[in-house]
This record gives C-alpha cells, sequence and structure tokens, in this order.
C-alpha cells in the first residue's frame, strides 16, 4: 500500500511536467502568441522587441524558456507577462472563493444526484421517473453559461424580474457566513444542476442494473426488508462508478475548472483568473492555474483509486 | 405419516409481456412433507424455476399474475402480504439458487451476510449470530470457519461459495429447503459432494427439500418423488422408483437418455431430444411434447390429461400411447440408438 502510494506520487509528478509541456507547446504554435509583440505596443521597433524578449529570456532555446518558466513557478517567482503580479499569489488569492463554490455545489450535486437517481430507478417508467428523466435532460442540455446569465437575469440585481439574490460577487466566509452562504446559492446551483441531471441519469441505470443481480434475489430470498435491500444491497453497489464520476468532476471544479461560473457570477476564484488571463494571452497565470487544476485532477485519480479498493473488495491495488 | 409442510394445488403463473402473455407455469400440483426430498425436473424453460421462486414469493410483480394456491402448514401464500411474505422468506423457506459466484454479495463478508439473514428474522445480538454463522458454516463443511468467516466470496472457490449458500439458507431453520440447479455451475465431483450435504443437512435440520435440476442423475439417490415438467406442466410424475425404471412419458425417455450410465451397455452417442421447447405464448394444440416426439400420431392432437395410466398407483402421465407399447420401445430412446446385445 505505502510503495503503491510512492509509486503512484512519481506518476503523478510526471503527468504534471509532461502538461506544463503540453501547455507551453501550445502557446507558442499559436498565432499571435509572441508575448514580446504584445508588450512593445502597436508602433514598436524590432529593436524594441528584441529587447523585451531578451528581458523574459524568450530569446532563449525552447527547452530553456520552458525549464525557466517551470522552475520560477515552483519557486513561486513567476510573474504576470502583462501586469507584473505574481502568479502563485493570485492564484491563492482565488481559494477562497473557488473552494466555497465547488465544495458548496459538489455536496449539492451529489444529494440531488443520489436522490433523484433512486427515486428515478424505483419508480422506472412511472410518472414520477418521466418527469424526473425530462428535468434531467433538461438540466443536462441547458448550457451552463446561458444557464448562469438567464438566472442572474431574472432572479438577481436591478432590472430583472426579481432580485431575490445578489447581483454577482463573493463575500468571504470570514466575514459574513450569512452573506456568503447568501451570495454562493445562484452559483452553486447554476454548477450543479448540470451534475445532478447527469449523475441522477447514471444512478438510475446503475440502479435497474443490479436490482437484477443474482445476489440481489438472494438478498430477497433472505427475507430483507424492501428498504433495506435498497439500500444495503443495491445502492451500495450502485454508487461505486459514481464515485469515480464525482471524484474526477470536484477535482476539476477545486482546481478552478469552474471558469464559466465564476465568470458569470464575478468569483474571483481561480477559475475567474484564468478567464481574465485567456483574454489576455497571458502564459504565465495560464501555466499556473493548468498546473493548478491538473494537481487536483491527478490526487483525485489517487483518492478515487484507493476510495475504489474500499468501497469494491475484490479491487487490488498493485 | 409425516408433517404435511406444503400443498400446491393446480399453481398456475402467467407473466404479461411486450409479445404476449407467456404461461410459464401451467397447471402443478403437488405435497410435501417433513423428511421428504422432491425433485423437479425439466429443461430450460419448462418452469420449474418459475415455480420455485413463485413458493418464495419472488415472482411477484405488476406483470405477473397467479392461479391456484400454495399452502404452507395451511396459509396459502400466493394471498400474503408482500410484508408478511418477508416473514416466510428465509426464516420458514429457505432457497439456494444456481450461480454460487453471483449469489452472494461481493462487497459483503461471507459471514456478514449469513448474520443479516439471521438477524432479520430474530432477535439475537451480533455476537450470537456470529457464533451460530460460524457453527453453521462448520456444518456445511467450511474448514477453519472461525477465520473464513471474515473472508469476502471471491476468496472462497464455487463449491465452497455454494456451502456458504447452504449455511445462510438454513439459518434460520426454514422446515423447506428449495434448491435450484444448486449444482449446474459446479464441477462434477463437487456435484456430488453437494448433493450428498443437502440430503445430510435435511435430516440434520429435520426440513423437507425441493431440488429442481435438469439432470435426472443428480437426484437419482436423494428424491423420494419426482416430477418431469415440460412447457410449464406436469408431464409425469411418480416415485423415484416409477420414474427411473417404469418411465411413461417419450419426454421422459428423452431426459434418461441423455445421461451417461454405468450400469447399461454404453451407446455410441448419448441421446439428444430434436428440436425446441414450445413457446409459452402460443403453446401447440394437444400434448405439449407432440412437434418433438417421435411415437407422435393422430390422438396427440387431443390434449391428454396428467392421470394414472399404469398399474401403480400415484404414478401420473399425460401420453396417450400404449402402456406395452411404451414398455417394448423406450429403451431404444434410453439406451441410445446402436445398442450392443448385452
Amino acid at each position: 500500500m505505502g510503495a503503491y502510494i510512492i509509486r503512484r506520487i512519481f506518476g503523478m509528478l510526471l503527468v504534471l511536467l509532461a502538461v506544463s509541456f503540453i501547455v507551453y507547446l501550445i502557446f507558442i504554435v499559436i498565432p499571435g502568441g509572441d508575448p514580446a509583440q504584445r508588450i512593445a505596443g502597436k508602433v514598436a521597433t524590432p529593436q524594441n522587441v528584441a529587447a523585451i524578449k531578451h528581458r523574459l529570456g524568450l530569446d532563449q532555446s525552447f527547452i530553456v524558456q520552458w525549464y525557466d518558466l517551470v522552475k520560477s513557478l515552483f519557486t513561486a517567482k513567476l510573474v504576470s507577462y502583462y501586469d507584473g503580479t505574481n502568479v502563485v499569489n493570485q492564484i491563492k488569492q482565488g481559494l477562497p472563493a473557488t473552494f466555497s463554490l465547488a465544495i458548496g455545489a459538489g455536496i449539492i450535486w451529489m444529494g440531488f444526484g443520489i436522490l433523484v437517481g433512486t427515486i428515478s430507478a424505483v419508480t422506472a417508467g412511472r410518472f414520477s421517473d418521466r418527469v424526473i428523466t425530462a428535468f434531467a435532460l433538461i438540466g443536462i442540455s441547458m448550457p451552463v453559461a446561458w444557464l448562469g446569465l438567464i438566472l442572474r437575469y431574472f432572479l438577481a440585481g436591478e432590472g430583472g424580474a426579481v432580485s431575490w439574490f445578489p447581483d454577482g460577487g463573493y463575500v468571504a466566509f470570514t466575514s459574513n457566513p450569512a452573506q456568503w452562504f447568501y451570495h454562493l446559492l445562484l452559483p452553486w446551483f447554476t454548477l450543479a444542476v448540470l451534475f445532478i441531471g447527469f449523475y441522477g441519469r447514471v444512478l438510475r441505470s446503475n440502479i435497474l442494473d443490479t436490482i437484477n443481480e443474482d445476489f440481489v434475489r438472494t438478498a430477497k430470498a433472505k427475507g430483507l426488508s424492501t428498504r433495506r435491500i435498497l439500500v444495503k444491497h443495491v445502492l451500495r453497489a450502485s454508487l461505486i462508478p459514481i464515485v469515480t464520476l464525482f471524484g474526477l468532476d470536484f477535482a476539476s471544479v477545486l482546481g478552478g475548472g469552474a471558469i464559466i461560473t465564476e465568470s458569470v457570477y464575478n468569483l474571483h476564484g481561480v477559475g475567474w483568473y484564468a478567464w481574465q488571463s485567456i483574454g489576455t494571452q497571458d502564459l504565465p497565470p495560464l501555466m499556473g492555474v493548468t498546473l493548478f487544476g491538473a494537481m487536483f485532477i491527478v490526487v483525485f485519480t489517487l483518492l478515487v483509486d484507493l476510495a475504489y479498493a474500499y468501497l469494491d473488495p475484490r479491487i487490488r491495488l498493485t | 405419516m409425516a408433517e404435511r409442510l406444503l400443498e400446491v394445488n393446480d399453481l398456475k403463473v402467467r407473466f404479461a409481456t411486450e409479445d404476449g402473455i407467456v404461461r410459464a407455469v401451467d397447471g402443478i400440483s403437488f405435497e410435501l412433507e417433513r423428511g421428504k426430498v422432491l425433485g423437479i425436473v425439466g429443461e430450460s424453460g419448462s418452469g420449474k424455476s418459475v415455480t420455485a421462486m413463485t413458493l418464495m414469493g419472488l415472482t411477484r410483480g405488476v406483470n405477473a399474475g397467479f392461479e391456484g394456491e400454495v399452502l404452507y402448514k395451511g396459509t396459502d401464500l400466493l394471498k400474503v402480504s408482500d410484508r408478511a411474505m418477508q416473514g416466510y422468506r428465509g426464516n420458514e423457506l429457505g432457497m439456494i439458487f444456481q450461480d454460487p459466484m453471483t449469489s452472494l454479495n461481493p462487497v459483503y463478508r461471507i459471514g456478514e451476510q449469513i448474520v443479516e439473514a439471521i438477524q432479520s428474522h430474530e432477535r439475537v445480538d451480533k455476537r450470537t449470530a456470529r457464533s451460530r454463522t460460524i457453527e453453521l458454516l462448520r456444518q456445511v463443511g467450511i474448514p477453519n470457519p472461525e477465520t473464513r468467516v471474515d473472508d469476502f466470496p471471491h476468496q472462497f472457490s464455487g463449491g465452497m461459495r455454494q456451502r456458504a449458500m447452504i449455511a445462510m439458507a438454513l439459518s434460520c431453520n426454514p422446515s423447506v429447503l428449495i434448491a435450484d440447479e444448486p449444482t449446474t455451475a459446479l464441477d462434477v465431483t463437487i456435484q456430488a459432494q453437494i448433493v450428498e450435504l443437502v440430503s445430510r443437512l435435511k435430516d440434520d435440520f429435520d426440513s423437507a427439500v425441493i431440488f429442481i435440476t435438469h439432470d435426472l442423475g443428480v437426484i437419482a439417490d436423494i428424491a423420494d418423488e419426482i416430477i418431469v415438467m415440460y412447457a410449464g406442466r406436469v408431464v409425469e410424475r411418480g416415485t423415484k422408483r416409477d420414474v427411473f425404471y417404469d418411465p411413461q412419458m417419450p419426454y421422459t425417455w428423452g431426459l434418461l437418455g441423455s445421461i451417461p450410465r454405468l450400469d447399461r451397455p454404453r451407446p455410441e452417442r448419448l441421446h439428444t431430444i430434436e428440436g425446441m421447447p414450445p413457446s409459452l405464448i402460443n403453446p401447440p394444440e394437444g400434448c405439449k411434447f407432440r412437434p418433438r416426439c417421435p411415437h407422435a400420431f393422430e390422438k396427440c392432437k387431443q390434449e391428454p390429461g396428467l392421470e394414472n395410466r399404469v398399474e401403480t398407483p400415484g404414478h401420473l402421465d399425460r401420453c396417450w400411447l400404449d402402456v406395452e407399447f411404451k414398455r417394448d420401445h423406450r429403451d431404444e430412446t434410453i439406451s441410445g440408438g446402436s445398442v450392443e446385445a448385452a
């Protein structure tokens, strides 16, 4: 077990290095990516551009540039090409908003996903199942950007139909927990809708598969109550695949992946920072947030594998 | 006379499907007394498993319809509520299934699953239930039950899993044990051990057994009475002696002919019954076995009743053929096509 985890951590480091390499490569090859040209402005002389290139180290070989960038990121010295702010500090500042959004939304989507999936499977083919299925498909189909804007437009701020909710922004939990909750309600819901629909559908089909398993018939033949069979035998087996989905989706949101939700609701988190940096084609922050997100993905992949081995004793970690 | 535990009267089970109504069981009757073993034999789709599941109330559902009676100690189990049925399952009627590889929940320990069965019917604490579980595992022949009780199903072999299933089915000391093809998924040597185990435990637990199989050879040793089913109906019924030594139904001959036997001359090939079982949605008119029967004649287009046609009382069959004709010709099927003169 210990050796397994150490081996996995080495693998994770390799993945992160590869990700940084690919991000850098993409940035170099896309058109209009040359930061020196952009910093020098519209009427720059070639000498001007060359001087900026030299200052940023962009005149060196690809490998050296990449190495310098990654090194300065890991020593927390990396700064934005655009405004000179420290990338690591900026990401740190975004953490409270991003984590608040991710954890709240994660609880909502997992809870409601399990609830609607179970109800829908238990009443399969009946009215409640059809209603849930219709709503789930609508939820899955709605683009987050559209849903976020519509909700904000109609339910929040001035000019909307009603202003039940604050018009975007983030209030720190430490300064005012009630306002923190109030400001996050719409973003949580916006982000969770898609996942609720999706998890509900997946769980519904898992449950319907599991119900036909021989061991469920055995549980019935033992004389267990319907409720106990559902919770202890059916749901337990059906939730195992959901754990994988949740691990990776949650990691992605924690790592700043909710770019659209954070931007629409003006939550200054890691995703919002990424969105800003994309707008200015600012490589250092993009490298920072991409590696930050990738780190959560690889860590949660390991956690999911460990959880899997716990949930299903047939699985051996080797 | 021993206590009568089960009395099934003209049980019919039908399922509504998209293609029409499936008459899975179309009239079966039998009685079962304490200490006896009833064998139900037939090929896939003959209704034997549906019969067993119906006794346990496991076929209940919106698409299922039932007729007849299933009297357990005088109570009609078909009329008992779903909730009350939970009290019978496991407690009064225990069941073991065909495939021990999939019949145990892979994520719980063997012991937990048996303890769960005990605790669902009796108010006992975990410690007591656990020590009873260990004792049960010992009785079904699991070595080192004190440690194996904490194993997961995948750490057991197929034969051991079936033993664990038997321990679970017997954990609340049911009066009737229903074994639905318990040996089909196992090696031949293990099959014999499981049959022997069921037979021994039946006496230890003072219960009765319904043993379902497609292989007459499996129940040759233990069955007291045998019912042969075909297309949802009983086509022959009698004591083990009747069915093995004086079989009256050409379908039974086919089943007997498909078992390799050491006490008879070896045929070139084992017998196979040509064709497929009939559709249970639109069964053939008259005798359901007619399309596959080598001896079918004009009269077979009329439905034969399940009647006593031989000297032995209680030996029933559904065949229009003349008894003497059958006694002269059945060996061709039972012993294979070309028999060397013994």
